[in-house]
């Protein structure tokens, strides 16, 4: 039973979203420029060599996992389940990176497949059940927890090789190897999105499932590869997060999906799907470090932290709708 | 003369606009206590805009509507409610996990005085003092959704009553009826016009309005034809009246020559929707499918395009039999469609003009920006799309250049029969125009074209041959030659 007759009516009056989202890119830059400069001037141990490492590490987890999320919000989807896809790939790669067994590229590899995988089932069951991506992603974040806590037996898994914990933890001429990996993605991810025909597509699919399906676009291909696509990227969080602790922890990765989908809206992709681009994930990611960053460093408990954070996303987002009525 | 007051509701001058297109124009109605109205007109005639005015959907831009000797404030739907005006909706607005009862009472429910609690117990006394009054034997504790949609309505007609209404609109109420149902129904109708309701009855079934109707209002594009009793006309005249106008001279003449079978379908079936459709196009022709609301034409073309599935019979490309399980499937065999609903099959509102232009047509790992952008420059100028640029989004553009679009990306794939479904629903005479040289074209080019529309004058000017559909069944297959709009109306009317 349609309620057709309410239905059509409210179509034909209803107006659309606007194309540019958000206070824009270059507001959201300067917020960024304006919270670093303000810092730096309240306290000298902002801009030290050793306190920008602290924050790069923490922004190149938080927006691989972003990146990630990204392309699956966009497509019209969402991911919970990263968090938990972090602690169980760093434990299976943990398990094969002991001194003397594997060589590296054998725990990358299987924390790799193990991510890919988790993603891929994410995918399967969202495209061939009619249950709604948040369901089945919260779903699958709770096995997920459980499958890291079953593989390490629910003891953290240490004694990891040297070269294992160069993957996080290294530098190469000088920059760590965080940085470097963290700009290779970043880059691929933004070609793959806006330069490539699955890119185009994903916006598509986002952006009007039914005219996507319409134009000829296979919808289950598209939404599997997205949520496959985000499983690899939070193994990669989850390799390089064990590496650098030196440990594969199966309580890793809590709440860290929160952090990422924060980082997309802040970057200006819309929950509703259709728009979103790489670059605003990447400087939400790093507007978001920055902040908490510089909570720590002024000696705000982590308690007052999180209220600080859950208003700035609300911020967001509402800063994000007002610009939106004022063009509509 | 009869003067205002013998009337219950009296409407004059009435006029509504939709982004320049005047969907009312100066459109008149009085209705009598005690009469069953009978408003006819074809699709698109202005029937629904109408009703949704009066039932405050919709604020008119100007005219006047005298309720009871008092000026009907439109655009309030519960106030109207509450003043007696009540619609039994085409499709049933009943809330299905609900009982009859609590269906009947929404939004009104008793409550008693401590705390506004629900008083369920006297609700289900009314409810099944009134469904006993009307002579039916629901009982009102079931939940909505075990009852047939006979009942349902008789449901929808038991909340009308009770909330006291002085005129009921019943839009198609017997279109899924059986012969049992309607007697139901008409003898229900009679009951509420003896306490001296009045009904608005809209229907396409001749048999029903002769049967039942006082007095008859005949629209027609928007426009007020003529009000007669019902004893002065028969449906020759009522056909005449609802289609009678010129044929405008707004349509090309299709000279291309007409070349080998492109697409076909053979005991073409969909259950409940369409049964036993034959029809094959050829390369330069137009078939027009013609027939009323829910004869079953969109779903023939979304079952052909891959987008619904189908139970029995076979599509055919060039002969040869093939299978179609998705839109990718049939725009891979040569298939084009250009969806009735624009907004929701056709374009990806916030991709730019560029993007949604090349969507069905993109190969390859990387996109081809440049070459994109030309493709979409050069099929801009062609369809004449007013826009910006390339890269302005569809969603800012107008209505007919929104269609122009879609009609782009279908042809850009290359197809060699295309599905237009209403295209030119809601889009101003000028695109209109255009889209009817464009159909030209593509014939001249060798391309089917299978045009789907509720305007007669667009399927007569435009059809190599009609074919006529009525309740999912095909009725006749027309020559140009020998289709006029009577013949039409008189194959697409219900056989009831």
């Amino acid at each position: 039973m349609k309620n057709g007759f309410i239905t059509t009516f409210s179509q034909t009056g209803q107006s659309y979203k606007t194309h540019i989202r958000g206070i824009g890119k270059y507001g959201l830059l300067l917020a960024f420029f304006v919270i670093c400069l303000a810092l730096s001037l309240i306290t000298p141990k902002f801009l030290t060599v050793q306190n920008l490492m602290i924050i790069v590490t923490q922004v190149s987890i938080n927006a691989l996992l972003a990146f990630g999320v990204t392309f699956v919000i966009i497509a019209g989807g969402i991911d919970l389940s990263i968090g938990s896809m972090v602690a169980v790939t760093g434990v299976v790669a943990a398990s094969f990176a002991h001194p003397d067994t594997y060589p590296v590229a054998v725990p990358i590899g299987m924390g790799l497949l193990a991510g890919l995988l988790f993603g891929a089932f994410n995918g399967f069951v969202v495209t061939r059940s009619k249950v709604p991506p948040f369901i089945v992603t919260l779903g699958t974040m709770t096995i997920g927890r459980g499958l890291a806590l079953i593989i390490s037996k629910g003891r953290p898994v240490s004694n990891l090789s040297d070269s294992f914990n160069f993957l996080g933890g290294g530098k190469i001429l000088g920059i760590p190897t965080l940085i470097i990996i963290l700009i290779v993605l970043f880059i691929g991810c933004s070609i793959l999105l806006k330069r490539t025909v699955l890119g185009r597509y994903i916006y598509a699919v986002g952006g009007n499932e039914q005219a996507a399906k319409a134009s000829g676009i296979q919808l289950n291909k598209v939404k599997m590869v997205v949520y496959t696509l985000c499983g690899g990227l939070a193994a990669l969080a989850g390799i390089l997060l064990t590496s650098r602790i030196t440990t594969g922890q199966p309580n890793a990765g809590t709440g860290f999906e929160l952090d990422a989908i924060a980082a997309a809206i802040i970057g200006g992709t819309s929950t509703s799907g259709g728009t979103g681009t790489m670059t605003g994930t990447l400087i939400g990611a790093l507007l978001i470090g920055v902040i908490s960053n510089g909570l720590d460093l002024l000696n705000v408990t982590s308690y007052y932290q999180q209220v600080v954070m859950g208003v700035i996303i609300i911020g967001a987002v509402v800063l994000d709708s007002m610009n939106q009525t004022n063009k509509g | 003369m009869s003067t205002d007051q013998d009337y219950i509701l009296s409407v004059s001058g009435l006029t509504k606009t939709f982004s320049g297109v005047k969907a009312l124009d100066n459109v008149r109605l009085n209705l009598r206590k005690g009469e069953v109205h009978a408003l006819m007109g074809e699709n698109g005639a202005g029937k629904s805009t109408f009703m949704k005015v009066l039932i405050g959907l919709l604020t008119p831009d100007s005219g006047e509507i005298i309720f009871k000797g008092e000026d009907l404030k439109t655009g309030n739907v519960n106030d109207i409610l509450k003043k007696g005006i009540s619609m039994i909706h085409q499709e049933i607005l009943a809330v299905p996990e609900l009982t009859v009862a609590q269906n009947i009472f929404l939004g009104r429910e008793t409550s008693s005085r401590l705390f506004g609690w629900l008083n369920d117990r006297q609700q289900i006394k009314q409810a099944g003092d009134l469904l006993e009054q009307m002579g039916l034997t629901i009982q009102p504790t079931t939940p909505m959704k075990y009852l047939s949609v006979a009942e349902m309505q008789m449901v929808e007609i038991a909340k009308a009553i009770s909330n006291e209404a002085s005129v009921i609109i019943m839009d198609e109420p017997t279109s899924a009826l059986s012969d049992k149902e309607v007697a139901t129904l008409f003898r229900i109708i009679g009951d509420l016009t003896q306490k001296g309701v009045a009904i608005i009855y809209i229907s396409h079934k001749m048999d029903e309005i002769f049967t039942i109707a006082d007095t008859i209002t005949v629209l027609r594009d928007g426009k007020y034809i003529v009000t007669k009793p019902a004893s002065e006309l028969d449906t020759t005249q009522l056909i005449a009246l609802m289609v009678g106008r010129e044929i405008n001279t707004l349509f090309p003449e299709n000279t291309s020559p007409k070349g080998d079978e492109v697409l076909s379908v053979k005991n073409f079936s969909q259950s409940g929707k369409f049964t036993n459709i034959n029809f094959a196009v050829h390369a330069g022709e137009v078939l027009g499918l013609a027939g009323l609301m829910g004869a079953g034409r969109t779903e023939i073309a979304r079952a052909i395009f891959g987008l619904d599935g189908f139970n029995d019979g076979a599509i055919y490309v060039r002969g040869e039999k093939v299978r179609i399980q998705s839109p990718a499937d049939a725009i891979r065999q040569g298939i084009g469609y250009v969806s009735e609903d624009r907004k929701a099959l056709g374009f990806i509102p916030r991709l730019s003009v560029k993007d949604n232009i090349t969507l069905s047509s993109l190969r390859g790992f990387f996109t081809q920006p440049k070459q994109e952008t030309e493709t979409a420059l050069s099929l801009m100028a062609d369809l004449r799309i007013k826009a910006n640029g390339p890269d302005q989004a569809v969603t800012y553009l107008s209505g007919g250049n929104q269609q122009k679009v879609v009609i782009g990306k279908v042809l850009l794939a290359k197809p060699a029969v295309v599905i237009l479904d209403e295209p030119t629903r809601g889009i101003d005479i000028g695109a209109k125009a255009e889209i009817y040289k464009l159909i030209n074209q593509l014939t001249a080019d060798g391309i089917a074209v299978i045009l789907i529309s509720s305007e007669l004058p667009e399927i007569l000017g435009l059809s190599d041959r009609i074919l006529v559909l009525s309740q999912g069944r095909q009725t006749a297959m027309l020559s140009r030659s020998d289709a006029t709009q009577e013949t039409i109306m008189r194959y697409a009317m219900p056989a009831n």
